[in-house]
This record gives C-alpha cells, sequence and structure tokens, in this order.
C-alpha cells in the first residue's frame, strides 16, 4: 500500500507577517517552516506504512518554496517526495489547489490512503482537505486523533475521531482521505542521516500536463491585502502593597468598565 | 540581527536541526533538571533516537558517517542553545577506541546497536584518586586467569556509569616494574555494566559543583571475560592517545558553542538593562569586556575549523586540536565572567541560566584534560622545551 501525505512551507509562526509598501503579503527574510500541523500527517504516514510495510510520499502543491517543507519531510523518513506545479496557480484559490492534489494522488500506484494535517496555518484553512477527498471521489474522516487499525488485506480503516462531544469510533472502506489532530502523535525530529539524504535528493515537479489535467480557471480575483488598523490600547499596571489589595483594585477597575 | 556567528550558514542543516530539537528542551527544562539534580534523560533520548550521537560511526555500521567538523558542530549547537552537551557528548567519541582497536567481532557486536541508538557506550574510567593525571601510574589492576581477567582497584570521576551500557576501562595489566617504558603494560576492556551489578563493581556518585553524573568506582575481584580486551594487551595507552586528538577538538566546540551563548546573552542584556537613564551596554566599561571575549570565541572557532580539517585529512594535529582546547575553554570561561558581570546581581538568579553555564563551562579547564598539561604538551612537543615530568 502506498500512503501519500502533504505538506507546505508556512511562514515561522513568529514571523511578523504584513502588507508591505506594494500591496504584497511579505515576512521580511524570516524563515519558512514545514506547516506545523503536517508534522502529525507527516510522523503518522511514516509510522503506518511502517506497520503495513508499505510506501511513502509527500506531496506539496505550489512553487519551489515549498522544496524547503518536503526536504523536511524525507529528513523525518518519508521515502518519496514530489512537488506539484502549474502555470497560473493561484495558492490560494483551493479548487486549483484541489485539482492539482488529486491527480498528483491519482499518479501514484496503489495509494490507499492520503493524511492531511488538521490545517494550513497561514490561510487558517482546511477545506483542501475536504475538496481533494470529492476530486478523488474517496471518502473523507476529518479530525482524527487516533488510527486504531489500518486493514491493507480487508481494505478497511478504524479510526477515532474527535467530535464536539466526544469521541467517535468508525470503520471504512479505503480509500479514504483523512486529517488528523495534533496530539494524535509525538513527530519525530529530523535525523542526521535523514537531514543527508534529504539534501542529496533531487525533487521532481509535476505539471498539469504530466497528470493529463487541465488547471481549472482560478474564479478568484485578489483586489487587495489591507493590514488591520492599529489597536489603540493603553496599558496600565495596577500598585498595591499586597496582592489582595492589587486584586481588590483589579476587580474594581474591571466592574468600572463593566468587563464583570 | 545576524548571526554572531558568521560561519551560521555552514552546516546550517544541521545546526537548525539541532536548534530544533534544543527548543523542546528550553531553559526550564534545564532548571528543572538541576532542581532534581536529575540526568537529562528526554533530551538524551531525543538526540539519540535521531541519531545525532552516532554520527561518528561509519555508515557501514549503521552510523551517521560524519566528518570530525560536522559533529563539532552538533555539539557546539547544543551548547549554543543553552543545553550541556557533558551529558552525552561521550557517546560521541568514546566509541572511536573499539573502532580503531577492536576486533571485527566486537565492532560487529557492538557498533551497530550502538548506531541504531539500543547500546549506551558513554563511559571511560581512566582517572585514579592517587595517581590524578600522571596516567601511566594507573593502579587498576587486571590479572588474567585462564579466559577471564579478574579487575581490583580504584577510580575516580567516572562520569555517566548510571545511564551506560557499556564502559571501557583503562587498568594496568603488567605491573609497572616489569615494563621497560611506563607506557606499557597497560590495556583497555569493554565492561558489560548491565550485567554487573553487585558483582565486584560498587558505583558510588559523587556530588559536584555542576550537575553532572560522576562517580567513583571500586573494584573487588571484579571480572570481565577475556573477550572483551580492546586491541593487543598491553598497548592501551596508545589505544587512548589515539582518540584524545578528536576528544579535544570536540570539546573545543562545546566551549564554543558557550562562548557564542555567553556573548549573546551578555549583548541582549547589556541592550535592554537601563541604569543611569542608559542602556548599561552604552558605556565602554560594559562593551569592551564583552567584544574582547566575542573576538577570542572567533580566534578559538577560527583554530577548531584549523585542526579538524587536519584530523580529517589524517594529517598530524596534536598541537592543534590541544591548542583549540585551551584556547576555546579560556574564551568560554572569559565570556562565562564577562556575561555574569554585565548580568549584575541578575547573574546569580538560576532563571536567568548564566550561572549554570558559568559553572558547566569552567570544568573544561580541568576535564576532560586540565589546561597545565595541555601547555605541558606545546611546550614540549611543539616548541620542543624540556621535558618537565
Ligand atoms: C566533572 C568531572 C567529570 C570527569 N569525568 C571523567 C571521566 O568520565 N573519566 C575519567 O577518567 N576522568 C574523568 N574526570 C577526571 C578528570 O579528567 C581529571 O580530574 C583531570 O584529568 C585532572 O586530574 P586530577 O583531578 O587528578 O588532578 P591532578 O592530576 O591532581 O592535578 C591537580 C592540578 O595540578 C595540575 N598539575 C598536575 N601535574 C602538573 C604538572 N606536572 N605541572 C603543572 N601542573 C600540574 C593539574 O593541571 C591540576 O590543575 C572528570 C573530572 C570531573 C571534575
Amino acid at each position: 500500500m502506498h500512503i501519500v501525505t502533504f505538506t507546505r512551507s508556512t511562514p515561522d509562526t513568529a514571523a511578523k507577517v504584513e502588507v508591505d509598501g506594494n500591496g504584497a503579503v511579505s515576512w521580511g527574510d524570516a524563515a519558512t517552516v514545514v506547516n506545523p500541523w503536517d508534522e502529525y500527517s507527516l510522523e503518522e504516514a511514516i509510522r503506518q506504512a511502517t506497520n503495513v510495510k508499505g510506501d511513502t510520499t509527500v506531496i506539496a502543491v505550489g512553487g519551489d518554496l515549498h522544496n524547503d517543507s518536503l526536504k523536511h519531510s524525507l529528513a523525518m523518513g518519508v521515502k518519496n517526495a514530489v512537488r506539484v506545479n502549474a502555470d497560473g496557480l493561484d495558492m490560494t484559490d483551493s479548487l486549483q489547489w484541489a485539482s492539482l492534489a488529486a491527480a498528483a494522488v491519482n499518479n501514484i500506484d496503489d495509494c490507499q490512503l492520503v493524511i492531511f494535517g488538521k490545517e494550513h496555518v497561514d490561510v487558517g484553512s482546511d477545506q483542501v482537505t475536504y475538496q481533494t477527498a470529492r476530486k478523488l471521489g474517496w471518502t473523507m474522516l476529518s479530525y482524527v486523533s487516533e488510527i486504531l487499525e489500518l486493514d491493507a488485506e480487508g481494505g478497511t480503516i478504524k479510526v477515532e475521531k474527535t467530535v464536539e462531544q466526544g469521541k467517535q469510533i468508525l470503520t471504512a472502506k479505503l480509500p479514504v482521505v483523512i486529517s488528523v489532530l495534533k496530539g494524535i502523535n509525538e513527530p519525530r525530529y529530523p535525523s542526521f542521516i535523514g537531514i543527508r539524504k534529504a539534501s542529496k535528493a533531487t525533487i521532481p515537479e509535476w505539471t498539469p500536463a504530466d497528470l493529463g489535467i487541465e488547471l481549472p480557471a482560478s474564479s478568484i480575483t485578489h483586489d487587495a491585502y489591507n493590514n488591520p488598523p492599529p489597536r489603540d490600547i493603553t496599558s496600565e499596571i495596577i500598585e498595591g502593597e499586597t496582592i489582595e489589595e492589587k486584586a481588590a483594585q483589579l476587580v474594581d477597575k474591571l466592574l468600572e468598565e463593566k468587563v464583570l | 540581527m545576524i548571526d554572531i556567528n558568521p560561519r551560521a550558514q555552514q552546516h546550517s542543516d544541521i545546526r537548525q536541526a539541532i536548534r530544533e530539537i534544543c527548543r523542546a528542551f528550553d531553559s526550564t527544562y534545564w532548571q528543572s533538571i538541576e532542581e532534581k539534580a536529575g540526568y537529562p534523560e528526554k533530551f538524551v533520548e531525543t538526540l539519540t533516537q535521531a541519531g545525532w550521537l552516532s554520527v561518528l560511526i561509519p555508515e557501514t555500521y549503521g552510523g551517521g558517517g560524519a566528518s570530525l567538523t560536522e559533529a563539532s558542530v552538533i555539539l557546539e549547537e547544543i551548547n549554543r542553545a543553552g543545553a550541556n552537551s557533558g551529558a552525552c557528548h561521550a557517546q560521541m567519541y568514546i566509541m572511536g577506541t573499539l573502532l580503531r582497536h577492536g576486533s571485527d567481532v566486537q565492532k560487529q557486536k557492538y557498533l551497530p546497536p550502538i548506531a541504531a541508538g539500543n547500546l549506551r557506550l558513554q563511559s571511560f574510567a581512566v582517572t585514579e584518586p592517587t595517581t590524578g593525571t600522571d596516567t601511566t601510574k594507573t593502579k587498576t589492576f587486571a590479572e588474567k586467569r585462564g579466559n577471564r581477567y579478574i579487575v581490583n582497584g580504584q577510580k575516580v570521576w567516572i562520569s555517566r556509569v548510571q545511564h551506560s551500557d557499556l564502559m571501557l576501562l583503562l587498568a594496568r595489566t603488567t605491573p609497572i616494574e616489569q615494563v621497560t617504558k611506563k607506557t606499557e603494560g597497560l590495556s583497555v576492556f569493554l565492561v558489560d555494566l548491565r550485567q554487573n551489578a553487585g558483582k565486584g563493581l560498587t558505583v558510588r556518585p559523587i556530588k559536584n559543583m555542576v550537575n553532572h553524573e560522576t562517580n567513583e568506582l571500586f573494584f573487588d575481584d571484579f571480572e570481565i571475560p577475556a573477550d572483551n580486551l580492546i586491541g593487543e594487551e598491553g598497548k592501551g595507552f596508545r589505544y587512548i592517545l589515539d582518540g584524545m586528538n578528536a576528544e579535544r577538538i570536540l570539546i573545543a566546540a562545546e566551549c564554543i558553542g558557550d562562548g557564542y551563548w555567553f556573548i549573546d546573552k551578555a549583548r541582549h542584556y547589556a541592550t535592554q538593562r537601563v541604569v543611569f537613564d542608559r542602556p548599561i551596554g552604552q558605556n565602554q566599561g560594559i562593551q569592551f569586556p564583552i567584544a574582547r571575549a566575542y573576538a577570542n570565541i572567533r580566534a578559538a572557532d577560527l583554530m577548531r575549523y584549523e585542526a579538524a580539517q587536519l584530523f580529517e585529512a589524517h594529517q598530524p594535529c596534536g598541537a592543534e586540536a590541544n591548542m583549540v582546547k585551551l584556547l576555546a575553554a579560556d574564551a568560554s570561561w572569559e565570556a562565562a565572567n564577562v556575561c555574569l558581570q554585565t548580568h549584575g546581581g541578575y547573574g546569580f538568579a538560576v532563571e536567568y541560566d548564566v550561572e549554570r553555564k558559568f559553572r558547566e563551562t569552567r570544568l573544561y579547564q580541568v576535564a576532560p584534560i586540565s589546561t597545565n598539561l595541555i601547555l605541558s604538551y606545546i611546550a614540549e612537543h611543539v616548541l620542543g622545551l624540556p621535558r618537565s615530568f
């Protein structure tokens, strides 16, 4: 069985992302990192593939900025990496993104399971996971907190999903697309040997033509990006002899401001 | 601001990976380990599982096959991040004696599990209470009886014994009176610590200034299978000397990592702390010692790359390896002192980590080799001055 997972390079969560003088979104020269949610899906793909003696491939959609996170994935122990890109791709157009993602999955032999991280931290969205499943025509299981059993021979997967009221245990027929939560595992760090292998790897790039599809036209236009208006904050440090005195003053202030 | 280490772009993949690991083991982690006088097990386990401590083992045995320079960058970055390589650095280099002088059978048996992170070889018992630095006077004696050696004697300051599965042991196998050269008649053994608790080996922990797991060892008719002799009997002193250049260069890199940490910490504090209505770093009395310490770290760092390159080219590097250990340990100690002074009273507060690193870096003046012994090596072997002892 072949397990496919996705990743992307996102600005470090500590980086200051803002709209620059030309109206473009920029994070200066801050480094990019692997989308933090993908650490869990990468780890889960490696573990599940080890259990079923299967193969793993990590895919990134987009430009060569994403090679860094692909290399990080290889250094963690994913076997193969590929980047899918297209002229005119708008990374914020989830339909375009999912069309390329699904075509890439279809281009990999014997893929039965696609694992996504919970969301993409830079765009704060997970809709591509559902759209990719829809494009593939596969079952979608989101917010998986544990894979209880992946039965390659029987062609099923049993998972625990976190729902608002508690846990749900489900069994589905393969192939499926899942998205996994933080806490499903403890992601490993890239190893020295992995880093060395990854640094020598050349990452193939697939185009829509290679995948036998045409990129759907984007239906989105980007009119403008704006920084949020500066917030008007004044801070005050409450002085007092004792903790009790300070707490009493704080409560008075909060009542005064109608916060309490 | 850009990195104060201009070589941060070299081996950047290694540096980034180590920094990423160390981020998960921050200041509070190290403070809590100190408070419990514990061993940083989770940190060491994480480095081990990702193969960072077996990089010097050749790939044929499942290791990383790294160069000494690469290995030194790993230890430098650990210390640079405020962590302490001293808890586990020996796992990286003690196996060198086994690799260079062990038999094929020994290497096949031990190196792959060490490389896989399943076996710890991070203790080396050399120092003794009565002989100290004068290693050839080693008194611990291993007497051959049939297919065993029976060991009697005492060792001191032997580190990580409680967190190691195997230990190398230097012992006399021929009494010093019966050898023509005092460096002969010493042998190295591989001791399996797992099966030997209570069988003639007593381990007594030593409380010390740094939170370092180190012990006194008492051997009382302790048995070692003859198969565990490394190389030839009587050649042990030469075997341990062989490993020393690598060790010196690696330890120097740790000092350099400490040095950059102290300088970073000092310049940051000097910029932030305002006294007499100005940042203290605006006073040249504060700036100059930091600048001088930085210059000395950079100089030591250059010597480290020089020594490592000679080592990798299989050129003689005893002088450079010793000098970089000296320069780096002096520079890190100077930086530590400057950093503490810059912090004023706060340098003594545990939460700033300065006092911990200050104590940790002080150790490098004494162990694994003391400064005077390096100076005497340079005087005698590099400058040809008369031998003093
Ligand atoms: C925390 C810690 C961990 C250690 N871990 C290990 C370990 O794992 N394995 C191990 O085998 N050892 C270990 N050691 C021991 C360490 O290597 C020795 O302490 C060191 O080599 C010095 O030996 P000594 O303490 O006996 O000092 P001594 O030999 O007694 O020397 C005392 C002082 O006199 C100086 N001196 C001695 N002779 C001369 C001379 N001829 N000329 C000028 N100066 C001289 C020395 O430089 C030193 O400053 C450790 C030590 C410490 C503190």
